[in-house]
């Protein structure tokens, strides 16, 4: 299994256009054969199912990339998940007050694992150009983040590139990264079960 | 007598020796004592003549050395304020009173039995500069988090969040 983590392949550099990239395996005419982790990243990243959390103009952008110009849909994403429990992804598009701090934590708490946080915009990650009292100065100071997307707001295609990197992890991490050691720390340096 | 005598007058007749200053704004404002506050709002909520039934607004300032506002009142050092908007719809009058408050011990009799709506602003008031609102039903914190411990909008409170690490000052020409 190709490192998690290795730098994201621009798709202009890619070899192929292609939707699904294939897994390393055996096969024929008809038929098919890999390891059950790489058919389940497979799985996971085709139909990924995201939560948006839209508080600002981060969400308009959002709004943009779900759009017919941008198509989140190409990505297999177009089935929003509005209900924590149903959803792989959560997608935190704001500002994040820190009165709203506890409402967030909350439901990334109600997702199921694997789940996944993409922080999106300056005040999603850092807090933004709202360095003041009332403000959280970025989501990872309640919960733990995948992937950052920096821009005020960002561009849709900044949006796409950030899903395509929470793709790439949910491809090539392990099935059960959740018993990994790191995870279980991570989890515990923010005090979630 | 100009109109803005002739309502000078009738605030007298009102008010009486309750207002320490007058000043003929594009919104009438006076100065009272923070003890008379609540009286002088009955008083002219209730006066057939000035009418003035509707509070448009309840805020809180912070004046940390009292250079402002021209009150009465010698300067005295920090001091926190109040000020009331009122309104006479069917007149189309507006009047501001103002008044301060010791910082060491912020208190003021609540708007709320005249004036329901004071209810939210007096909070808010609370909430952002510490102004402790005595008979109010439930003065609690209303748009900043309940575990906050500061006040805010004072001005002695610092902008920036405290809990950022990463702002090297060099970067920001200080």
């Amino acid at each position: 299994m190709s490192d998690p983590y290795q730098p994201f392949q621009p798709l202009s550099k890619a070899k192929t256009l292609s939707p699904v990239e294939m897994p390393p395996g055996y096969g024929g005419e008809g038929f098919f054969a890999t390891t059950l982790g790489e058919a389940v990243g497979l799985a996971r990243k085709g139909s990924m199912w995201p939560m948006p959390y839209a508080t600002s103009c981060c969400g308009i952008e959002f709004m943009g990339t779900a759009g017919a110009s941008y198509d989140i849909g190409r990505f297999g994403m177009e089935r929003f998940a509005y209900s924590p429990r149903q959803a792989d992804l959560l997608m935190v598009m704001g500002t994040i007050a820190k009165k709203l701090g506890p409402a967030l934590r909350e439901i990334y708490e109600q997702m199921a694992e694997p789940r996944w946080v993409l922080a999106v915009g300056a005040c999603a990650s850092s807090g933004g150009i709202f360095d003041t009292y009332s403000v959280l100065q970025g989501i990872d100071r309640i919960i733990p983040v995948d992937v950052y997307v920096p821009g005020c707001p960002p561009r849709p295609e900044q949006i796409l590139d950030g899903i395509l990197r929470v793709h790439h992890l949910a491809k090539h991490e392990s099935l059960r990264r959740r018993d990994s050691a790191e995870y279980k720390a991570l989890q515990a340096h923010y005090g979630i079960e | 007598m100009s109109v803005d005598e002739a309502f000078f007058a009738e605030l007298r007749r009102v008010l009486g020796d309750r207002i320490l200053s007058y000043e003929a704004d594009d919104v009438p404002t006076i100065v009272v004592e923070a003890s008379d506050l609540y009286d002088a709002v009955a008083a002219l909520r209730d006066d057939e003549t000035l009418a003035f039934r509707f509070l448009t607004t309840l805020f809180g300032m912070h004046y940390p050395t009292n250079a402002e506002p021209a009150n009465a009142e010698p300067a005295t050092g920090e001091r926190l304020g109040v000020q009331v908007l009122l309104q006479n719809m069917s007149a189309g009058r507006r009047l501001r009173l103002t008044c301060t408050l010791p910082v060491e011990r912020p208190e003021l009799r609540s708007l709320t039995p005249l004036f329901p709506s004071a209810n939210w602003m007096e909070r808010e008031t609370y909430d952002f500069f510490g102004i402790r609102f005595l008979g109010h039903p439930n003065l609690k914190r209303i748009l900043n988090i309940e575990t906050m411990t500061v006040f805010p909008m004072r001005k002695d409170f610092p902008l920036e969040d405290q809990s950022r690490d990463d702002k090297d000052d060099r970067m920001f020409g200080r």
